[in-house]
């Protein structure tokens, strides 16, 4: 009995998501369809419907995509930025998180860290990369140091913000058991800084995203296949095809869409106190 | 004033005593805590807000030490004093003669609306304390554990996160993983604040079958007065900032008590008595406040 109830259960729970999965299919294809119309009224009444009149329509985008697709130079630029995006990301994690659970935690830390922070936090990233192309020995190193930059400040700021915003009571409470200041980190601020750690890092990998872009186009791409998505378009922009311009850009979207789900994906694992009901 | 009010205390304290040989079946359990000339201000000197000014007051071992007084009049202050979460500007308090210097587990608190942690599971929470520590045994803290979570009746929501569970539930977890730690004295800061009236009352009555049970000390803070009735050995009713003992009154309703013992004349006679004080201290720092708006 307890077994029927259970694959009921696990049915239910595929429909559902079948549901959702059919769901998203159909909007993406009345999205395609609506681009597809929008982008030939034009040829079929003479007037450019504003906003995706000269637009390619989705089966000319389509077409280009699958001549583009078996060129191995397409993949270099995926896994160029992929890597340029994960250094950058992770460099940024792996610096940010324990500065921004110092800066929580010691206020002499935060006394002398803090201000020079706040004053480097509010320049954009992008506003970086002339002096980091005049700085760093190679134009991989200067994207990476930016992409970093990216991140960073998003991550540290969150991690601040959730470890100040931990209830005092469950520090409290701890303590009157017996914590030491070692478990007080470990068992309770740590845990609790988690839900902003990923927030900060979901916000954190979009402006990456953002920011290896934008510092591919600027900076041109460098070496053969090594330039990146963003360089890329670019290079499309440069040579008049609206078709690649528009598969560099969806390439992108997926790129993100990845990235993104896997760290929320990465979220649920790690805080099983927030998957409930 | 203050003196006699001193002089009360120190009475009713003595009165324990016997009181606590009237249920010589279960013999008192628990410490003495002694409040002696306690000060507390916040803020700094210039602008400061003084909480506590010169309050003493002792409570009775093995005995329900209620406290009520209008909101804002320096209980949650007394509770983390108590509770050595903060110290005293200036006078001392002891726990069993001995000065409270910080937080410590023989003074566990149960904390307004829930403070269990919403990342471990129930049953983590409840070991939480004796696993930090290394003071018991793996095995034995797991049996001690699941004794205590069947016992609240929370035997089959050990593996559920806090926030799986119902406000009734929440307080019998907390309440678990505060008595497992086997504190000298319990310090309940309105331990059932937030709940619905039927879990309340439910709530209540559990958390006297506790007590009743081992009459550890306990130090119940509330702002209902049916509840700080009903609970309550000893009723320290407080007066407005700065803090003092407005009245000390003996609740002699016999133990083990029941809900319907709140009907009887006697509990009126309580409820009146403590009705009529808080009623004018509340008049009073209302009258202060809307002077202060106009």
């Amino acid at each position: 009995m307890g077994n029927s109830t259970v694959q009921k259960r696990s049915k239910f729970s595929k429909l559902i998501q079948s549901v959702e999965l059919r769901r998203a299919i159909m909007s993406i294809f009345v999205f395609l369809v609506v681009w597809q119309f929008g982008a030939l009224i034009d040829d079929w009444t003479g007037y450019d419907m504003l906003g995706i009149g000269l637009v390619p329509p989705p089966v000319d985008v389509l077409i280009t995509w699958a001549d583009v697709v078996p060129n191995l130079g397409y993949w270099q630029s995926w896994v160029a930025s992929f890597q340029r995006v994960l250094a950058g990301f992770l460099v940024a994690m792996i610096v940010g998180i324990p500065f921004g659970l110092m800066l929580a935690v010691n206020k002499y830390f935060r006394g002398i860290f803090f201000p020079p922070f706040e004053i480097l936090r509010p320049i954009p990233p992008l506003a970086w990369v002339p002096a980091s192309l005049i700085f760093w020995p190679t134009n991989e190193m200067s994207i990476a140091f930016v992409t970093f930059l990216g991140a960073f400040f998003t991550i540290v700021i969150n991690v601040l913000g959730g470890a100040r915003a931990i209830d005092v009571r469950y520090l409290r409470a701890a303590q009157s058991m017996g914590a030491s200041q070692w478990h007080l980190f470990y068992r309770i601020i740590l845990p609790g800084t988690l839900p902003s750690i990923f927030t900060g890092a979901a916000v954190g990998m979009g402006i990456t995203w953002e920011v290896v872009l934008a510092a591919e186009m600027i900076s041109g791409g460098g070496t053969q296949g090594g330039g990146g998505l963003g360089f890329f378009i670019w290079s499309s922009y440069m040579g008049g095809s609206l078709e690649h311009i528009v598969v560099g850009m969806i390439s992108i979207g997926i790129a993100g869409y990845l990235c993104s789900s896997s760290i929320r994906k990465l979220g649920i694992f790690f805080m099983p106190w927030r998957r409930l009901f | 004033m203050l003196t006699n009010r001193n002089s009360i205390a120190r009475a009713a304290s003595a009165g324990g005593a016997t009181k606590a040989n009237k249920a010589a079946s279960t013999p008192a359990t628990g410490s003495t805590i002694e409040l002696t000339n306690v000060s507390k201000a916040y803020g700094e000197e210039w602008l400061s807000d003084q909480i506590l000014d010169n309050l003493s007051l002792s409570i009775t071992p093995g005995e329900m030490t209620v406290i009520v007084g209008p909101s804002g009049c320096g209980k949650s202050t007394l509770v983390n004093l108590l509770a050595g979460f903060e110290e005293p500007d200036s006078g001392k308090i002891t726990i069993d003669g001995e000065e409270i210097t910080g937080p410590g587990k023989d003074r566990m608190v149960v904390f307004q609306e829930t403070a269990l942690i919403p990342w471990q599971t129930t049953f983590e929470n409840v070991v939480f304390g004796p696993k930090l520590r290394g003071d018991m045994k793996t095995a034995d803290l797991e049996k001690e554990a699941k004794k205590l979570l069947v016992k609240v009746g929370l035997g089959e929501f050990m593996s559920k996160f806090p926030l799986q569970l119902s406000g009734g539930m929440q307080r019998r977890a907390e309440l678990a993983r505060a008595l497992i730690n086997e504190p000298k004295v319990m310090i309940m800061d309105e331990p059932f604040r937030g709940l619905d009236a039927m879990s309340r009352s439910l709530m209540q009555e559990f958390f006297l079958q506790l007590f009743e049970e081992n009459r550890r000390t306990n130090v119940f803070v509330t702002s209902e007065i049916d509840e700080a009735i009903f609970l309550a050995d000893n009723l320290i009713v407080l007066t407005n900032k700065p803090t003092k003992v407005e009245k000390i009154i003996d609740i002699k309703l016999p133990r083990p008590r029941n809900y319907s013992m709140l009907t009887s004349a006697e509990a009126f006679e309580y409820k009146r008595e403590t009705m009529a004080i808080l009623h004018e201290e509340a008049m009073k720092s209302f009258a202060n406040t809307s002077k202060g708006v106009a």
